[in-house]
């Protein structure tokens, strides 16, 4: 199927919702792993808003990205509760455990805030990280 | 009989690896009947194995064995009998640990969908004069009197109106909001129905943070086990996107009408013109779950626990670097030096405690001095800080209050909505002046503030102490011109760290004595 078409059936899936842009958005984000040009202009048509609110919306939320991750992403909290746990640390040696395998973002809080220093990759959490548990997760991927 | 095993599928205990303890539990013990209920709230011992009611914990696969046959040393006695539970009063959590989340057997069983019975019965006015009697005030953080609110919203006028859960617990050092919708979401959603009957209506929304997937998957599950029961309210999971600013009540508003999430100013409140500009009833997941138990119970038997105008439980989550830490849920009053030495355990790493951040990443930084106070809301505004949500981040030594003061506005400024200049440009000057204290003040004069038409600035460089006097109106200028919270509370953990930690920011020995 053409990315135009399963744009309009994300679209419809969410047909009689109020303000359904945000749910839009996130089904567009976990299918193309982005949020594009292309959909933005498509998005505007289908829900007849501006390609500037569109856009609008899509820039302010850090969640939504124009491009898709070449890497699996690993997001490591560095909240101030996980800094209080050495997450820091952690941060400061995290790119030489990536290795090229993983892209690291930041995230603030995971909720987790008792266990930290914590990561998210996906859905799925990890707690009580060190540089060796790290490096086990990242070559894991 | 076969043994009765508990494992929380709560994700903190997954996240420490409950899920492939389970399996290998499932592995050893064929007959055993394994259970996945939710998190007691002692997280230092997650993931904990509970056999028969005796809690083993934290426990890790080649545990497994020893638990079995009782012979493991993780053994910590009766869970229900332990000491961190023991100590607590125990209202809106009262499930936690006990129950399976999704179970509508066990929620039954716990006193589930009582309050809403009783709800029913009593109808609008009535159930308004219970909440505003039991003087729950918003969990939140800004603590509004949430009877006072649902009564705006009965009296104004529409042809619809909405009640919509504040999910979005992006403070760091809080989790209650989390555990409760992950382990208790029926609690939550009987909380909802009920303030819809108060309010009168029909439609609920929460807003969960794409942060908690967990939460998310158990609440759309739950909203559809139980939707025959609070029919014909109707509750819709609606999920964030990443930005901190939307847990203020009116940015999330506009997040869930599909908008950007800029702060709206007030007037006109949410209660008269809220979400699609109808009356909307905005309250956080704490307030809506405690609402179950005062119908059930009564005004007085909530309004019994509590000091001051802060009457019934807190749910207070004890974080950072703390020995034994997790979901504490207590009567207002308790001192805060309780809840870190004798119920936090003082610092895991040993050494002494430094600084407490009290009530997220907007609350101030308390010293060892402010030990005494207790848990209430005016008492902390009175210390110049702020409860919030519950939160308490624990700091030891090694913490280096003018990075945590940086990281404070840095915060502020990856997360500010943009909408007013405050806590926009504020924010991004309060990085730069930290920026230069760091540097020690500035030897040469500033180009721009050279220019002949910068009358007031000073023509040669700044001290450290000027610097410091300037961060300070600057901070004046956040609290009172900012739209909201977000600019507004972020002067409090930068000057409570200024405040007490004047060392730290290499002021000179004069300021650190008028300080003191």
């Amino acid at each position: 199927m053409d990315k135009t078409a399963r744009l309009d059936e994300i679209v419809a899936a969410h047909a009689g919702r109020d303000g359904p842009l945000l749910p839009i958005l996130h089904d567009i984000q976990a299918e193309f792993g982005c949020v594009d040009e292309e959909a933005k202009r498509h998005l505007a048509g289908a829900l007849n808003l501006s390609r500037a609110e569109v856009h609008g919306v899509v820039s302010f939320y850090h969640d939504f990205k124009s491009e898709p991750a070449k890497l699996p992403v690993l997001k490591l909290c560095r909240a101030e509760a996980c800094q209080a746990r050495g997450c820091e640390a952690l941060a400061a040696d995290i790119s030489a455990a990536a290795n090229g395998k993983c892209e690291i973002e930041t995230v603030y809080c995971l909720g987790l805030c008792t266990v930290g220093p914590n990561a998210m990759i996906g859905t799925d959490v990890h707690a009580r990280l060190d540089i060796p548990k790290l490096t086990k997760l990242i070559e894991a991927l | 009989m076969s043994r009765r095993i508990a494992i929380s599928d709560d994700a903190l205990a997954l996240a420490c690896g409950a899920d492939a303890l389970a399996e290998a539990i499932a592995k050893a013990a064929p007959d055993a009947e394994i259970i996945r209920v939710s998190s007691w709230g002692m997280h230092w011992l997650e993931p904990l194995i509970e056999v028969d009611g005796i809690g083993y914990g934290p426990a890790t696969v080649d545990d497994v064995a020893a638990i079995l046959d009782g012979s493991s040393s993780l053994n910590i006695g009766k869970v229900a009998d332990h000491s961190f539970i023991v100590r607590q009063q125990r209202l809106t959590f009262a499930r936690a640990g006990i129950t399976q989340p999704l179970d509508l057997e066990d929620y039954q069983a716990t006193d589930g969908w009582l309050g809403l019975a009783k709800a029913r019965e009593l109808g609008a006015d009535a159930i308004i004069e219970t909440v505003t009697g039991s003087g729950l005030r918003g969990r939140g953080g800004a603590g509004f009197p949430a009877g006072i609110k649902w009564k705006t919203v009965a009296g104004a006028q529409a042809s619809q109106k909405y009640i919509v859960c504040n999910a979005d617990e992006g403070d760091s050092g809080t989790f209650a909001d989390r555990m409760l919708m992950e382990g208790d979401p029926y609690c939550l959603i009987e909380g909802m129905a009920i303030a819809g009957l108060a309010v009168g209506a029909d439609k609920g929304y929460i807003y969960a943070r794409s942060e908690y997937p967990h939460a998310i998957a158990k609440l759309n599950a739950a909203i559809r086990a139980s939707a025959h029961i609070v029919a014909p309210f109707a509750i819709e999971v609606r999920v964030g996107a990443g930005a901190y600013v939307c847990g203020e009540e009116t940015s999330l508003l506009e997040s869930l009408e599909g908008k950007r999430g800029e702060v709206r100013a007030k007037p006109p409140l949410p209660a008269r013109e809220g979400l699609f500009g109808k009356p909307t009833a905005v309250n956080n997941v704490l307030t809506l779950a405690a609402v179950p138990y005062i119908l059930a119970h009564g005004a007085k038997a909530y309004a019994d626990y509590g000091m001051g105008r802060s009457r019934g439980t807190l749910p207070i989550q004890l974080a950072g670097n703390l020995k034994y830490g997790g979901l504490f849920e207590t009567a207002f009053g308790i001192t805060l030096g309780e809840l870190v030495n004798e119920i936090g355990g003082g610092t895991q790493s040993g050494k002494p405690v430094k600084a407490v951040q009290v009530g997220g990443p907007l609350g101030a930084y308390h010293p060892a001095s402010d030990f005494h106070l207790p848990f209430d809301y005016e008492a902390f505004t009175a210390a110049d800080g702020l409860i919030g949500h519950g939160g308490i981040v624990v700091f030891d030594e090694s913490a280096d209050m003018l990075s945590q003061a940086h990281f404070a506005m840095e915060f502020c400024a990856a997360e500010s909505c943009g909408k007013c200049t405050p806590c926009r440009l504020g924010s991004v000057r309060g990085m730069e002046v930290l920026d230069r204290i760091k540097a020690g003040g500035r030897a040469a004069a500033d180009p721009v503030e050279s220019l002949p038409q910068m009358h007031n600035a000073p023509k040669q460089g700044r001290s450290v102490d000027e610097e410091l006097s300037l961060i300070s109106d600057l901070c004046e200028t956040m609290k009172f011109g900012s739209l909201c919270a977000l600019g507004g509370f972020t002067p409090y953990p930068v000057m409570s760290a200024i405040k007490h930690w004047p060392e730290d920011f290499g002021a000179s020995a004069d300021m650190v004595k008028d300080k003191s």
